[in-house]
């Protein structure tokens, strides 16, 4: 199985870190992994704000950088929703059909695909607040959702669970957006940032030291709220703790 | 005219400066969030409840014109006059051909969205119609001379002393009174010789039943039973999409309705109203003012399916941030955002983008609408319609292009990153970063994680 690797571009600029834990954890677990040196975004941002025919050029890239591999992996909850749910300002072809069938955020890869059961590397000696984006708590489906009453499932945690020495902090609101919501978080800078700020307060009141999500846009927005209101919590990605991250 | 769009931002970083306001509203609607989970777990048929009720509405929709000939034909035969208004002006000329015809000075109202959303009490109060709200938050809403803020609870933003101080310019009651129930007892008193002495009452509806030509009408004050009855005179005006097929449906909207609402089992009050007092009059006006036009919309016809249970505004971390009055219109929160598009297209221009798309909304749904997929979807049609701001379209024109070419996206990237690592604060954060204003800005990263890989892979299988 070849995987081609897709780094979003907030991960790209802004948190390497999490993009080289993504494909280091990946290489860990045996995988045989390629980056696509020319990619750029999944078409989202536009997409999200309503200009569709404006993502046809990202998305034509990404298609043409991805439809060679079996899967496409990404550290991002919000970017595998994109294509896999809403990638559709170009014509839908077969590789286009091939590369929204087979892309999964991180998480969901290990769990359902690999169904990795150790990560034996990996240690975080820590307690963190589990941080489910919306687009995989309610898109993706990567854990159950508190609106429906189901019975609790939680892709993420059964994988934190397998590392050492952490524990969770539970948050009053676990469900509750933060906010980020792309260009929401400025063209409703008050709402977003209020938002942000209300689910960092909520995590560090739990006791939560870090925030740990599989969504790096979310956290980039929380971490921003939290650090102007010297709320002192920490972010960190799963996959950096996954892939031995001791803080 | 140029109709302006709704300010959403800005009404909410207003709201969002009140502390005490904002507190008691975002935890009042979580509340109301809560108690609905509670009783949504005491039903292991929740899911198939929504299924059903789902179904029953699209069913519903699709025979629109049959079910309504059923319920008028049935209905007169119970001795209901029915009348069809086809917008807001025929609906409100009717009503007030009603009250003229028995010479009505005073109305007495239970609450209605409908009417809202008609601006009646706009039409009937410059001909000479005194109109009394009977709803104890719709009182106030009228007294301020408000719009509802939520579609159950119109008064959720006002804290006890906003009240008091209505009250007090209204009723002359004490402006520091802080006790609700003697301001329960202030409106009270101030309705009752006004209800006894009404000429007409006037009710909304939450469903109409076609096979039997009655209506159901669920409070939880018994106000809309008093508005109804003690006039002889009784006029309910109901939205066309309220009708369900038959009797036995109705079991299945009632389970849902107020559990989804405010958490409790049932409405107070579960009216079945079925013709006129012995000597009196029953009208009911059915109301179509755009609903025709939206069941043609291929994405957005759903929205019919609304029951105004407001549990979406409930659990919508926006509106519970925003209040109901920054939407600007007589539907607010996602339901509001969704429906308003269709009333008026650049004045509610803003409202589907007053979301974080975060779905929580389309999972209460009792009716199972797809909310956050409708906002996403007016998004696209307002894009087109260019009905988005002319910055948002070209900074998006301009996003795509970079994106769509790999060179010009990794320039960007780069020089983002050298301004985040050189730029003094000042550069940084000032009136044209929105972002800054709230927020620290993503710290600068040493090297991205593409020039990272190919330093750290690429070159070493090279070597």
């Amino acid at each position: 199985m070849k995987i081609g690797l897709f780094i979003p571009c907030y991960i790209d600029a802004f948190y390497p870190g999490a993009g080289i834990a993504t494909l280091e954890l990946l290489e860990k677990l045996g995988q045989d992994v390629d980056y696509p040196l020319n990619q750029t975004c999944c078409g989202q941002p536009m997409a999200n704000s309503g200009c569709n025919s404006d993502a046809a050029g990202a998305e034509d890239l990404f298609v043409k950088n991805f439809a060679q591999y079996d899967v496409i992996v990404m550290p991002s909850g919000s970017c595998a929703h994109h294509v896999r749910d809403n990638f559709d300002a170009i014509p839908q072809s077969e590789a286009v059909t091939h590369v929204r069938q087979n892309t999964y955020e991180l998480v969901e890869f290990l769990h359902d695909v690999l169904k990795v059961d150790a990560f034996p590397w990996a240690e975080f000696p820590h307690r963190v607040g589990l941080h489910n984006s919306c687009g995989t708590l309610r898109s993706l489906r990567t854990a159950s959702m508190s609106e429906l009453g189901e019975p609790f499932f939680s892709k993420p945690m059964d994988l934190l669970q397998k590392v050492k020495g952490i524990s969770f902090a539970k948050p009053s609101r676990p469900d509750e957006c933060c906010g980020f919501g792309g260009t929401f978080s400025v063209t409703e800078e008050a709402v977003s940032a209020r938002m942000g700020l209300d689910k960092v307060t909520d995590h560090y009141n739990a006791g939560a030291e870090y925030i740990v999500s599989a969504d790096t846009s979310c956290m980039m927005h929380q971490e921003g709220c939290a650090k102007r209101a010297a709320v002192p919590v920490r972010f960190i990605h799963i996959a950096e703790i996954l892939n031995g991250a001791r803080s | 005219m140029k109709v302006k769009p709704v300010n959403h931002a800005k009404a909410a970083e207003v709201f969002l400066q009140d502390e005490p306001h904002l507190k008691f509203h975002d935890e009042r609607l979580w509340d109301m969030r809560q108690k609905r989970d509670q009783q949504m777990h005491i039903l292991p048929e929740w899911q198939e409840l929504r299924a059903r009720a789902s179904e029953i509405k699209e069913h519903t929709l699709a025979h629109l014109p049959e079910y309504l000939e059923q319920f008028e034909a049935n209905a007169k035969k119970n001795g209901i006059h029915v009348h069809w208004a086809a917008d807001a002006g025929e609906h409100n000329r009717i009503a007030g051909e009603i009250l003229e015809k028995h010479r009505a000075k005073s109305l007495i109202k239970s609450k209605s969205m409908v009417t809202e959303e008609c601006d009646m009490r706009g039409y009937l109060e410059p001909r000479g119609i005194t109109v009394t709200e009977t709803d104890l938050g719709e009182r106030i809403q009228q007294l301020d001379n408000q719009m509802p803020s939520h579609v159950v609870v119109p008064a959720v933003h006002k804290l006890i002393p906003d009240v008091a101080k209505v009250f007090a310019e209204n009723y002359q009651t004490d402006p520091n009174e802080r006790d609700p129930h003697a301001l329960a007892e202030a409106q009270r008193e101030a309705a009752r010789p006004v209800i006894l002495s009404a000429d007409a009452g006037m009710t909304g509806g939450n469903f109409l039943v076609a096979e039997t030509g009655t209506f159901v009408v669920c409070t939880n004050e018994g106000n809309a039973d008093l508005s109804s009855t003690v006039t002889g005179l009784h006029i309910a005006t109901l939205g066309i999409e309220r009708i369900i097929p038959r009797m036995a449906d109705l079991g299945v909207f009632v389970r849902l309705l107020s559990r989804s609402a405010l958490g409790s089992p049932i409405t107070q009050y579960t009216t079945h109203f079925r013709g006129p007092q012995k000597g009196g009059e029953m009208h009911v006006i059915l109301v179509d003012n755009g609903r025709s036009q939206r069941l043609g919309m291929d994405d957005f016809w759903t929205s019919l399916k609304c029951i105004r249970c407001g549990a979406c505004m409930n659990t919508c971390p926006v509106y519970r941030r925003s209040g109901g009055l920054s939407y600007g219109a007589v539907y607010s929160g996602p339901i509001g955002s969704i429906l308003d598009p269709t009333f008026n297209e650049r004045k509610y221009s803003t409202l589907p983008f007053a979301s974080t798309m975060n779905g929580s909304c389309t999972n209460v749904c009792p009716v199972k609408i797809n909310i956050h997929e409708q906002l996403y979807k007016w998004r696209r049609v307002l894009a087109e319609h260019h009905e988005i701001p002319f910055v948002k379209r070209e900074l998006m024109r301009m996003a795509g292009r970079i994106m769509g070419k790999p060179v010009l996206y990794r320039a960007a990237i780069n020089s983002t990153n050298a301004a985040l690592g050189n730029l003094p604060r000042v550069a940084l954060y000032n009136w044209m970063n929105p972002w800054g204003k709230n927020r620290e800005l993503p710290p600068a990263a040493k090297q991205s994680f593409h020039s990272w890989y190919k330093e750290n892979r690429l070159k070493k299988e090279k070597a």
